[in-house]
């Protein structure tokens, strides 16, 4: 039997483990949330991906209870749980600030979450020792968190929301107060977790690289509402508005209008310059449209290439060398700065393009999204 | 040894060893002496000119008959004994009126906290004297919260507070609960409140979370403020005598008596000792065993 792929969005008879049915919640005159329907599935690492203040902690604070909707229901197991007091969900947190009890040892305050529910003491001793395996940190049991490193302390606060085994687990910011390295290691550890504990995950961030790795699902939030939500892969090659496409990662945004040729378009955008051939993702008309490039699916050359449609002509003004990408800031006659990207496949290869050179940028038709506006 | 590290931990040694230690030795030295009518009045004193000989002479005309006096009469061990339990209970009121105002000041919106800040420091910029004198004319007889309680109609006839225990109590819990609100207030501010919000998402009510995090949490000002309160309530004098009665007994008011009514120097010392003794004694191994927590845990 050919294994399926993890996509319980797509699947009719899968009922949704949160729902959010037309939720709204204001602070005063300040909207934070407008009227949000989403659907978040069983054994999903969900990330809210957004700006400072787009409302991705607020819907966090309404799942954990700490924050209750001006309307609308938020469902967990087919329950709306806008009744219930954070004390009472079977939904755990770990905060940004980690929020570990720094008068307690790393050991009792895993324990903390499992004393509350009055267990037997060796069921707790259990538990504790079976989290502490878990993230690896079965050594500094005894420590207070003050005496661990950042990351540890990480760990140990993975490792309380985890304990008491909750059906959803919140995650605001995990990663963020970590350096690079250690981030990204962890990144792939927690979706290690993830996948050994099946917990539903969902995780607020504002690093859209730290969304792109760990999540099955990617929403991009913006004022509240839902831009999109799709996979990582779709979000980045299919992005349904600019905003989103602006978002994630790098791209080159051209405003033009666009007339229909079969079943691509033709987008006229300055004067002097070639029409740019695109491929629309669904049936459009005639209009004004904004065509997203992403800087690496734009080829550069010394030679007009001959097999494609998209060529212009331009200076290089500016290079940004990354190590293993170079990112080279391209200007058209007309004043527009294109980016593009190349990979530095071979060491020690002088480098092909240097400033004021004049240069090709070229694409094929179905390089960039066509995005109606 | 380096030069600037000890020239750096001289200076509070200094300032212990001149305005501590030299005044703590002298008050003992007269309180293993006699009391004499003289100037001043108490015997032996050290003639430095006398050489060795009356070094010798001196320190063995010293001895502890004082010490045995203050066992003898039950006055002192009562006036201690009395000056503890008014100490204790005080701060144990303090502590129950002044946690939940450090409290509400720390939840309050942030605009209004200094404003708060100030109305608790406020009393201090009039003089201690004149706050103790002003509740005589609250508290007595024919004082203003005898009269409202009249006229409230919940009395008939006006209570007996000033010149006795209570009004001590009320006298003291109300000078010293700044002293108890500030330290309290200085630790809650700091506490992180995504640590309630955690024990709350861990199961804990409200009031289990407040019990079990906030408390330990202020521990260490609740300690402070305690000690605030204790030490200087346990030797008060002008709250005693003014707002107590006759069968008041306090401490620092039998210390005031022998010393400027009887005149008898080398008594009032011995009981400045004992006193000294009874406030470091706790301090003391209350710091040894904070000490050992910390050993432990590193």
């Amino acid at each position: 039997m050919p294994e399926t792929a993890f996509e319980p969005w797509n699947d009719p008879d899968q009922k949704p483990l949160i729902q959010f049915r037309n939720v709204t919640k204001r602070f005063g005159s300040f909207t934070a949330i407008d009227d949000l329907s989403i659907d978040i599935f069983e054994k999903e690492f969900f990330a809210l991906l957004g700006p400072s203040g787009c409302g991705k902690t607020t819907m966090m604070r309404m799942l954990a209870g700490f924050e209750t909707p001006t309307s609308g229901t938020i469902m967990l197991d087919g329950q709306d749980i806008s009744p219930i007091p954070p004390n009472k969900r079977s939904v755990n947190m770990m905060f940004q600030s980690y929020a570990l009890f720094p008068h307690l040892t790393v050991y009792d305050n895993i324990a903390f979450g499992l004393k509350r529910d009055k267990l037997p003491k060796d069921q707790i001793d259990a538990r504790v020792k079976e989290m502490l395996r878990l993230v690896q940190i079965e050594k500094f049991g005894q420590r207070k968190p003050d005496q661990i490193s950042g990351g540890q302390r990480q760990r140990v606060a993975l490792a309380r929301s985890l304990a008491k085994a909750p059906k959803l687990l919140l995650l605001d910011e995990p990663l963020s107060a970590l350096d690079k390295k250690l981030r990204q290691d962890t990144q792939f550890e927690l979706m290690d977790i993830q996948e050994k504990t099946g917990t539903t995950f969902v995780v607020v961030t504002h690093d859209q690289e730290e969304a792109m790795t760990v999540a099955s699902r990617v929403a991009v939030m913006d004022h509240g509402k839902l831009k999109q939500v799709d996979t990582p892969d779709r979000i980045y090659e299919a992005p349904n508005s600019t905003y989103v496409a602006d978002f994630i990662g790098d791209v080159n945004i051209i405003e033009g209008h666009a007339t229909v040729q079969g079943n691509t378009v033709s987008i006229a955008w300055a004067e002097g310059q070639p029409e740019i051939i695109g491929t629309p993702s669904k049936p459009m008309g005639d209009g004004k449209v904004s065509f997203a490039i992403r800087p690496e699916k734009v080829a550069i050359s010394s030679e007009k290439p001959t097999d494609r449609h998209n060529a212009v002509q331009g200076k290089v003004l500016d290079i940004a060398y990354l190590g293993n990408l170079s990112t080279y800031h391209v200007q058209l006659p007309n004043g527009v700065i294109i980016k593009a990207q190349a990979a530095n496949s071979r060491r020690r290869a002088s480098r092909p393009f240097t400033w004021e050179d004049e240069v090709w940028l070229s694409w094929t038709d179905t390089a960039g999204i066509v995005l109606d506006n | 040894m380096n030069w600037r590290r000890f020239s750096l931990i001289a200076v509070p040694y200094f300032w212990l060893l001149a305005l501590f230690l030299v005044p703590f030795l002298i008050v003992f030295k007269i309180s293993l002496s006699d009391i004499a009518l003289a100037i001043p009045p108490y015997t032996p004193t050290l003639e430095l000119s006398d050489g060795w000989v009356g070094a010798k002479d001196f320190f063995s005309h010293l001895d502890f008959e004082n010490f045995e006096f203050l066992a003898t009469d039950d006055l002192y061990w009562k006036s201690y004994l009395s000056s503890l339990q008014i100490a204790f209970i005080s701060t144990f009121i303090c502590l129950l009126i002044g946690f939940p105002i450090a409290y509400g000041m720390a939840n309050a919106p942030k605009e209004w906290q200094p404003t708060l800040m100030l109305l608790v420091i406020l009393p201090f910029w009039t003089s201690f004297l004149i706050r103790v004198y002003s509740l005589i004319g609250i508290l007595s007889q024919e004082g203003m919260l005898n009269q409202f309680l009249m006229w409230i109609g919940l009395i008939n006839e006006p209570l007996t507070i000033l010149n006795t225990n209570v009004a001590v109590y009320i006298g003291i819990v109300y000078t010293y609960c700044p002293f108890m609100i500030l330290p309290i207030y200085a630790t809650l501010i700091k506490l992180d409140g995504s640590l309630l919000e955690a024990a709350e998402d861990l199961g804990c009510s409200r009031t289990e979370a407040f019990w079990r995090i906030t408390i330990p949490l202020s521990k260490a000002g609740i300690i402070a403020g305690c000690f605030l309160v204790f030490i200087p309530a346990l030797g008060e004098f002008v709250i005693p005598s003014l707002l107590g009665g006759s069968d008041t007994l306090m401490i620092g008011k039998v210390l005031y008596e022998e010393f400027f009514s009887n005149r008898d120097w080398p008594v009032a010392g011995a009981v400045a000792v004992i006193l000294l003794l009874i406030l470091i004694i706790p301090i003391v191994l209350y710091q040894r065993n904070e000490q050992k927590v910390m050993e432990a845990e590193t």
